[in-house]
């Protein structure tokens, strides 16, 4: 899978050669992440996000099954067993601050990863597969997360259980009996509490699985690039190896030098004092926060604080609740279709000065807003801009993104991206006729590009 | 760098083997391995005994109130201790026995203390595959021997808890302990 | 075309009903009707800023002040621990504070520790080990006052937070109490660095009420320190330990970070353009 001038694995030893022969999985690894992976030479550092959220993705999966060995997930000692592991498993301390922050680190990751897509347009053909995997992945890593911050049994894990499956009881007529199966009982207890503990064991897994899907996808099409001119011929990519992993290498270290400073020096600063107060079911804390990754989608839930009604009739059509509920759902939900939204043919950001701006600042404001807001107290004046970021948000993606795809006018493209490096390319003199399409795989020069098995 | 890079990518392969062996490459990638062996140190550290266990690795027991030909059951590290203290028919009953004949040759003097010859301290736990033998309650079997009879699989011990018929190999295990006073023993 | 049409149509009427039916009533409520009324208490809370000076644990390279958290512990015990428990502290772990283990052992034997007498089936009383942990404290008619173990990461900036509740009583400023209508409740005191400025809790502190071992100085303010000092290690007793894992962790990594990159731009030297 991959192009016409891809190199080919060949085993060296007798012993690779048998393992060729019968398992190949060392040429799999050569083809997925070895030399044998042609990649555009232009990747910028935003490209580096993909690596790095397999990576704490592993260290999720690892810090997690060590502090599975000695977590029990029972009501009346869960908490216990979390200070049990802080204070006496050899470093114990070190895994739960790991795995916590790690988590925090891999929603960071995952949201830079988003926004090169956003920017990017990465998904757009012929890459929609490897976009709606992706937005699996998230999904499955927002159900994950809340599950797991579940587990230590504080006020927080408490009353968040009961506030997101509280959310499941605006659906109407089954919403409450939902809400009762979701938590095995009428508020959050200990069949909860395990049910959690043994989803939140084995979604990592299934994550582990959808990103094999994700990768076996973006193996197809290969890579995008920042100028989202397709790969037409050998002098526009670079072997994987050893030029992104050398990459990879870097921005992990500078990554992981990020995520132990705030493991080793301010473990707490992502999360909230009041979960280090045991589960109380009979007092609610003062401000009910989601961990901050949740906060933008929280943010658009409590944007809805009317119920939809026929005016001076008192007839209610939607109650608030499920506007919120919704439009939270909603708004991650649209996703799945962006890439029907957004017909532009060009894809990078970078050559559609219309889009730019919308992007630059419509959604990146809204987004931060959204994030600020989500953490704020539900009191005005937070609510009213929640509100217009909402509105925003909404208005970006299924409203301005397919008028400015319309109606915009890109700046040239460059005709491949040696030209764009280099400032010129030989090929060039051919026909510049296909170099503005956005899946322009049939203008290419022959053999230059070959979809790939 | 006009040219066609096709061109220095090839160089670049051509010369992988010269690149490798440099030494910036070699030190990233030395570095890098000794960072992930380190982070198995807390992987594999986890799992070893925590404070908590550690801190309760040394029981006391006190040894005043067992009547003679009485025993007391005891947990150390988790595990069924037996305390014993001898009749002096059992004494002299173990004294008789020839040690050389004995599966794992051991006298009773070496079994207890010095000074306090009447007084067994061992593990309740048999030697062949760790059920626990009976004999240290008031009414069990105390098998063939008079000591310890373990009924998983028929290991029977006499007096001073010294294996005599059975698959068990050993004796059953005295533990390190001593006496902090006259009545109080510290296990561990 | 139809999901573009059908998204616009969808995006326009989520704004719809977001702006006309929540943001425009809201938006006028907010304009027009009365700001909510604040709490009256809220006029008296006053942020504390912790102890003049910090502790010695402040700073990513603090260390914990041995005599220091010697003498908290002695506030703890002859103050704190009529009302609150440390469950999650147990007596072995005050080796951490210094003391030996004979120490620690007549300390856990001091403490009588409730347990169910597995002959009798009730509950009886021996004293601790050190393997034991400190015993859950019943106030009557309180029930259990809150556990102290994990109180200063259970509190925002919770070591400061500490030190100036223990100093934050008084008596609120009497005009201005008159002025908006503050009374504090029948038993509840007045502290303003409590959030709500009505505490359950009388003021546990005075000048010289702890006559430390080591002599040091007793006053309010000194014994508050070391109280919270103390209680910070309760709640993070890794937390020297940790910063300093830290600053090996980075070190290695700042020099894996560098080598890493010097490896990638020689890689990556003949393939990339020079700039221009």
């Amino acid at each position: 899978m991959s192009f016409a001038w891809a190199k080919q694995y060949e085993p060296q030893t007798a012993l690779t050669k048998w393992l060729d022969e019968k398992l190949p999985l060392p040429r799999l690894v050569y083809n997925a992440v070895g030399a044998g992976y042609p990649v555009p030479r232009n990747l910028n550092y935003m490209w580096n996000f993909g690596v790095l959220a397999g990576f704490f993705l592993v260290v999720q999966i690892v810090t997690g099954v060590v502090l599975a060995m000695h977590y029990a997930a029972n009501g009346l000692v869960a908490f216990a067993t979390v200070e049990h592991i802080m204070r006496d498993v050899n470093y114990g301390w070190m895994l739960r601050y790991a795995h916590a922050n790690g988590a925090s680190f891999f929603f960071i990751v995952i949201y830079m990863h988003i926004f090169r897509g956003f920017f990017y347009s990465s998904y757009k053909a012929p890459r929609e597969m490897i976009w709606l995997l992706g937005v699996v992945i998230f999904l499955l890593m927002m159900a994950t997360a809340f599950m797991g911050y579940v587990l230590p049994w504080g006020q927080m894990s408490f009353w968040g259980a009961q506030v997101i499956t509280g959310l499941f009881g605006a659906i109407p007529l089954i919403g409450e009996p939902i809400q009762v199966w979701i938590l095995g009982g009428y508020a959050p207890d200990n069949a909860a509490l395990n049910r959690f503990f043994s989803l939140h064991f084995l979604l990592p897994f299934v994550i582990a699985g959808v990103v094999i899907l994700h990768i076996w996808a973006l193996h197809i099409p290969g890579s995008s690039n920042p100028t989202g001119v397709e790969v037409k011929q050998e002098s526009d990519t670079v072997p994987f190896h050893p030029y992104y992993t050398a990459k990879d290498g870097f921005g992990l270290g500078v990554v992981l030098i990020l995520f132990t400073s705030l493991v080793f020096f301010a473990p707490n600063v992502l999360g909230h004092p009041d979960n280090y107060i045991e589960a109380n079911p009979l007092s609610t804390p003062a401000h009910i926060v989601p961990e901050w990754y949740f906060w933008p989608f929280y943010a658009i839930l409590r944007a809805f604080t009317g119920d939809l009604t026929i005016p001076f009739t008192g007839i209610t059509l939607i109650p608030a609740k499920l506007l919120g509920v919704i439009a939270m759902f909603g708004s991650i939900l649209l996703w799945f279709i962006l890439p029907w939204l957004d017909k532009s043919p060009v894809r990078s950001g970078h050559y559609r000065p219309l889009f730019r701006k919308f992007f630059w600042f419509g959604l990146i404001p809204a987004m931060a807003v959204l994030f600020y807001c989500g953490g704020a107290p539900a009191e005005q004046p937070y609510v009213l801009i929640s509100q217009i970021a909402t509105a925003y948000y909404f208005l970006h993606f299924l409203v301005i993104l397919p008028i400015i795809s319309q109606i915009e006018v890109p700046k040239p493209l460059p005709f491949s991206i040696t030209e764009a490096v280099l400032g010129k390319d030989k090929a060039a003199e051919a026909p510049r006729a296909g170099s503005v399409g956005g899946g322009d795989t049939g203008t290419a020069p022959e053999g230059s590009l070959q979809p790939a098995e | 760098m006009a040219t066609d890079t096709a061109a220095t990518t090839e160089v670049s392969a051509a010369e992988e083997g010269v690149r490798r062996r440099d030494w910036i490459h070699i030190a990233a990638l030395g570095t890098a391995g000794v960072g992930g062996a380190s982070v198995l140190i807390p992987l594999i550290s986890q799992m070893a005994p925590s404070q908590d266990v550690l801190a309760a690795s040394t029981t006391d027991v006190d040894v005043s109130a067992i009547a003679e030909g009485q025993a007391i059951k005891a947990v150390f590290r988790k595990q069924p201790l037996f305390v014993r203290r001898l009749t002096k028919a059992e004494i002299d009953e173990a004294n008789k026995v020839d040690v050389g004949s004995l599966r794992d040759p051991q006298t009773l003097a070496e079994r207890t203390k010095e000074g306090h010859p009447d007084l067994l301290v061992t593990m309740g736990v048999c030697t062949h595959l760790g059920c626990v033998p009976l004999g240290a309650a008031e009414g069990e079997s105390r098998g063939d021997f008079g000591g310890y009879f373990c009924p998983c699989h028929g290991s029977h011990y006499d007096t001073a808890a010294r294996i005599r018929k059975g698959p068990a190999p050993k004796n059953l295990m005295v533990p390190d302990y001593e006496f902090t006073s006259d009545t109080v023993i510290r296990v561990g | 075309m139809t999901i573009r049409l059908g998204g616009i149509i969808a995006g326009l009427a989520i704004t719809a009903v977001l702006l006309l039916w929540s943001l425009l009533p809201g938006a006028y409520s907010y304009a027009f009707d009365p700001a909510p009324e604040q709490q009256p208490s809220a006029a008296f809370y006053e942020h504390g800023h912790g102890p003049e000076g910090g502790f010695a644990f402040d700073g990513a390279f603090g260390k914990w002040d041995m005599a220091q958290l010697q003498r908290g512990y002695q506030v703890y015990k002859e103050v704190c621990k009529a009302c609150h428990s440390l469950k999650y502290v147990a007596f072995r772990d005050l080796k951490q504070l210094g003391y030996t283990e004979a120490e620690v052992q007549a300390e856990a034997a001091s403490w009588t520790i409730p347990f169910k007498d597995p002959t009798t089936g009730e509950m009886a009383e021996a004293p601790g080990k050190p393997t034991d942990y400190f015993p859950p404290v019943y106030y009557a008619g309180q029930g259990h006052p809150p556990d102290l173990s994990l109180i200063t990461k259970a509190r925002h900036d919770g070591s400061n937070y500490v030190y100036d509740l223990m100093l934050g009583y008084g008596e609120p400023d009497p005009a201005k109490a008159a002025k908006v209508g503050f009374e504090v409740p029948d038993g509840l005191y007045f502290n303003k660095h409590f959030p709500n400025v009505n505490i359950a809790m009388p003021a546990p502190l005075s000048d010289g009420q702890v006559t430390y071992a080591d002599g040091s100085p007793n006053t309010t303010k000194d014994m508050a320190k070391d109280v919270a000092a103390f209680l910070t290690w309760t709640a993070e007793p890794k937390l020297v330990e940790r910063r300093q894992t830290g600053w090996f962790v980075l070190g290695f990594l700042l020099f894996a970070t560098t080598l890493a990159f010097l490896s990638y731009k020689q890689i990556w030297a003949g393939v990339k353009p020079k700039k221009k």
